[in-house]
């Protein structure tokens, strides 16, 4: 391995930037002439607009312009898509009201777009907002998924606030196994609702020319083509030639940054109206109430098992809470990427889940970390445990009983998915070993002594990343195809341009997508750059979500390096006088097998630019496009193991240990790898202990609407993590990789809460706040007292 | 309109600004020192901080004015002669960051809390870093960076 290839902890091209100040996100973007927008919001959640007045906005200092939703329809602008089509169980596509970037009649959650202000800055823009004057003729909020179905309708478009009644799998069969099994555990869940809080707020700018009739568009954006499309082919009405997207350096997305919003839509839509460029920044206040939330489920789940422990049937019954309104890709994310998910590890026979999603008048929900998969594990890894404690199992001992055993790979699922390799033993050993399962008793009996509850919780889990393959999720529903492309550019020097499909916002695609390319060609990692978030940079490409980009977008980059290779051989074969299929290329180093006749990959690139001496028939230049369809989705699989200690006297939860041992398949850089771990099991342990979204039940605002309220994990809420790793290397894909970005964040909530309910022995719903814990501690201590 | 004027990263600057002008913004907005970031509206974030005076502050929680004749580091000043402070080093040989939008405040942090202590515990570090949020890396990499600072920076 060299030291910079593929396998190796390359330090980060990207950081010196960063680290120095000189990383360029959006809002450090500033265009000549700009002007500053901001919105005004919806302060109440739901409510038909009977009037707007902005005559006196208009006439405020700065003022250039002030946009409403009857200014943009009478300029024809289209609804902002939602990209999956869900068929429901009765053959019904979903419910798809309109979702216009600026309300047009009604407001449908506490902060939906009313109306835009373009000032010459922000403070103006923002001070003329409070000027603008609104009738609001209220109507009741409705803001639980468990209310939702009986409450004030949202749309009219959808009796009972209905968008999709949907269901996978054999309800039949299901219903038999649970009518004879021994035992059938059932549990109630509520997967809370999150605000993703990437720490760099959204942010755009639209730019026109008028000379060449061409829009710029800078955004916070993790798939700028994806961006361009919907902007294009759905609400603007553009051709896609005249629109340029750049997403330049972004700060986290986790989800988030992956729709398309109204900021965006009316910034690039307003720069032509006003004739400059337009921008606009989110404060924080702005993306707690219209950045898409995730998650928000509320669950019923059933497991049948046998006298011995084996598991004969799982059935869930969900209803998520889309929020308002369709966000880009908010209906897959309760369905396809969720109960697809629900064999987890284990060999269950029969699945079925009927999974409803509603409206209600909070922020759109959509993909947040996980998407799906996060809600899924959660609750097969809660009550796979609940029923380990309920027969008496030891919970390590149930799920090795139950996991698929490596020799029945491919393994189909009952619900859709086919997993392609995996060996789920090796992961419980190790975090076992690691964890010192052996000693967990003792260590319990010394938290006692000191009065304190220790509890140990474990989360198998299964993801399904690099979402695909393009005809499959085409077939359910999908408006996209989920390829992605890479363009490996030769310059006549030596040098390379990677241009990929895949967005980096953290994930350091600069460094890892430059190792690959650089072990593939055989040249030095310092000549390979990597040019991504420019849809005038790169061919179209699909963006980063879903930990796709290495398994999707590297594997495009392999295929391109693949044809560079072919072409590559062709130049040397007639360089060195030789016939193509005598000439090998290994180590950067086209040789004649068998000779020590070679010429080096940069005397061939060199050739290809000046090709004086050149074969016949072989187009001059060293510049290889590919694109990749998958043909599976990746199956990281692995399992966490938390240790707790809870405090009954405060209801305080401290995580003593924690280990992840995970099967990415093959590694490229695990320096990187590990600190996505990290990340993910920060957000999961987030989920569980502290983060949640309120919204009051009455009024329908939104109670933790800022990180006074909104409890962020921080450094002295988490412990230091001990990942290890097992592999087995995807079976379809020319790297063997599957991806590790949302792993942690699926992992992190069962592991804790499973922990925490084995030191307090009740169940708890997340987030197990201190107050939550104690409450249930000091109901203990009352009923033992009695 | 005010007229402020400081030392910034050892060059003098002098803005006429509005009153309302955050010190955070008059850096980023009219210095153009878009390093430092702005993450929050309610100071808790830390994305912002900076050096005032030898000490570590939340950019957006002062005014230019209060900053008036001061001494700011910002993240654009912290290496010495191309050379990356220790900190900054640390960050990168431990991978202390990811999208590196919480990075210069973490780092302008750190750098204050070394010079306060220069052996930090883990347990002093995480509590140094309460007030800066990071959603990238769970901490564990920025913690094990600033250690290894510490480490090298006693020598
Ligand atoms: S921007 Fe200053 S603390 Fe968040
Ligand atoms: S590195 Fe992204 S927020 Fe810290």
């Amino acid at each position: 391995m060299a030291e910079t290839g593929i396998g190796a902890s390359v330090r980060r091209k990207e950081d010196p930037r960063f680290l120095t100040g000189r990383g360029r996100y959006v809002d450090d973007i500033n265009r000549p002439g700009q002007l500053h927008a901001y919105f005004l919001r919806s302060p109440v959640a739901h409510a038909r607009l009977t009037s707007i007045d902005t005559s006196a906005a208009e006439q405020a200092p700065g003022v250039v312009a002030v946009f409403t939703g009857q200014d943009m329809a009478a300029d024809n602008v289209g609804s902002l898509p939602c990209g999956w089509v869900v068929t429901d169980r009765h053959g019904e596509p979903h419910k798809a009201p309109p979702h216009y970037p600026l309300a047009r009649d009604k407001v449908r959650y506490v902060g939906d777009h009313i109306a835009m202000v373009v000032a010459e800055t922000r403070a103006q823009a923002r001070d003329a907002v409070d000027l603008i004057d609104v009738d609001y003729e209220e109507l009741p909020a409705i803001v639980d998924v468990r209310d939702a179905m009986t409450g004030s309708l949202v749309h009219d478009e959808a009796p009972s606030n209905l968008c999709f009644d949907w269901e996978l799998g054999d309800q039949a069969a299901v219903n038999e196994a649970m009518g004879q099994a021994a035992h059938v555990v059932e549990l109630d869940l509520v997967n809370n609702r999150l605000i993703p809080n990437a720490m760099e707020p959204r942010a755009a700018i639209g730019d026109y020319d008028p000379g060449t009739e061409a829009y710029t568009v800078y955004s916070t954006s993790q798939n700028p083509h994806l961006l361009r499309l919907i902007l294009c082919a759905f609400v603007l009405n553009l051709p896609e030639t005249k629109v340029r997207v750049i997403a330049p350096d972004v700060g986290g997305g986790f989800g988030s940054k992956i729709f398309a919003y109204a900021e965006e839509t009316c910034c690039t839509w307003a720069a032509k109206k006003v004739g400059r460029p337009v921008k606009w920044t989110a404060g924080r206040d702005e993306a707690f109430v219209s950045d898409a939330h995730g998650r928000d489920h509320f669950t019923n789940v059933k497991l049948a098992l046998d006298q011995e422990g084996k598991f004969l049937a799982l059935k869930v019954d969900t209803t998520a809470n889309l929020g308002a309104y369709l966000s880009s890709f908010s209906t897959c994310v309760p369905t396809y990427l969720y109960a697809t998910l629900l064999a987890g590890q284990y060999a269950t026979p029969a699945i079925y889940a009927n999974v409803k999603g509603v409206f209600t008048t909070t922020a759109p929900v959509d993909a947040y970390r996980g998407a799906g998969r996060p809600e899924a594990t959660y609750l097969i890894e809660r009550i796979v445990e609940v029923a380990a404690r309920k027969l008496g199992m030891d919970p390590a001992e149930l799920r090795r009983k139950n996991f698929i055993q490596p020799d029945q790979f491919p393994y189909q699922t009952p619900v859709a998915l086919t997993y392609d390799t995996g060996n789920y033993e090796p992961s419980l050993d190790l975090a076992l070993q690691m964890i010192d399962y052996q000693g967990f008793a003792a260590r319990r009996a010394e938290s006692e002594r000191r009065g304190k509850l220790r509890g140990i919780g474990f989360s198998a889990y299964i993801e399904a990343c690099g979402i695909a393959p393009s005809a499959v999720v085409g077939a359910l529903g999908a408006g996209v195809g989920l390829w992605e492309s890479a363009q490996v550019r030769f310059n006549a020097t030596g040098t390379v341009s990677v241009m990929t499909g895949a967005h980096s916002h953290g994930q350091g695609h600069e460094t890892t997508f430059a190792q690959l390319v650089s072990e593939k060609l055989g040249i030095p990692y310092e000549n390979v750059e990597v040019v991504h978030g420019d849809t005038g940079a790169i061919p179209m490409g699909m963006g980063t979500y879903g930990s796709r980009s290495l398994a999707v977008g590297g594997s495009a980059i392999v295929r391109a390096c693949d044809k560079i290779v072919e072409k590559g051989r062709k130049i040397a074969a007639h360089l060195l006088e030789a016939s193509v299929d005598d000439v090998e290329f290994k180590e950067g180093k086209f040789t004649v097998v068998g000779t020590d006749r070679s010429k080096t990959m940069a005397e061939v690139a060199f050739t290809a630019y000046v090709p004086h001496n050149y074969p016949e028939g072989v187009e001059p230049g060293l510049d290889e496009t590919a694109f990749y369809d998958p043909l599976n989705f990746t199956y990281p699989a692995g399992v966490h193991i938390a240790e707790v200690e809870v405090d009954p006297d405060t209801g305080i939860t401290t995580i003593m240990d924690w280990v992840a041992v995970d099967d990415f398949g093959r590694v490229l850089n695990p320096m990187i790898v590990e600190g996505q771990v990290h990340g993910g099991i920060a957000q999961g342990v987030g989920q569980a202990l502290l983060e949640n979204c309120v919204y009051d039940k009455e009024s329908g605002q939104l109670i933790t609407g800022s990180y006074m309220d909104y409890t962020m994990p921080r450094a002295d809420d988490l412990p230091p993590f001990r990942v290890g790793m097992t592999t087995t290397e995807c079976t379809h894909n020319p790297l063997g990789v599957k991806g590790c970005g949302e792993a942690g964040a699926i992992a992190a909530p069962p592991a804790l809460i499973n922990a925490i309910t084995d030191a307090i022995g009740t169940e708890i719903d997340m987030p197990a706040t201190p107050e939550k814990v104690w409450r249930v501690c000091q109901a203990q201590f009352v009923q033992a007292a009695e | 309109m005010l007229r402020v004027s400081m030392t910034i990263n050892g060059k003098q600057a002098t803005k006429e600004v509005e009153p309302r002008t955050l010190l955070v913004q008059f850096l980023r907005e009219h210095l153009g020192l878009t390093g430092t970031h702005v993450g929050c509206d309610t100071s808790q974030c830390g994305a912002c901080v900076v050096h005032v005076n030898g000490n570590s502050v939340k950019s957006c929680t002062l005014l230019a004015a209060q900053a008036d004749g001061a001494e700011i580091t910002t993240i654009e000043g912290l290496a010495q002669n191309g050379e990356m402070h220790p900190v900054q080093a640390a960050f990168r040989e431990h991978h202390g960051l990811q999208c590196g939008f919480c990075t210069p405040g973490m780092v302008m942090s750190a750098v204050d809390l070394l010079k306060k202590n220069a052996s930090p515990s883990e347990t002093e570090i995480r509590e140094w870093l309460e007030g800066n949020i990071c959603r990238c890396t769970g901490y564990h990499n920025i913690v094990k960076a600033i250690q290894a600072a510490a480490n090298e920076m006693r020598g």
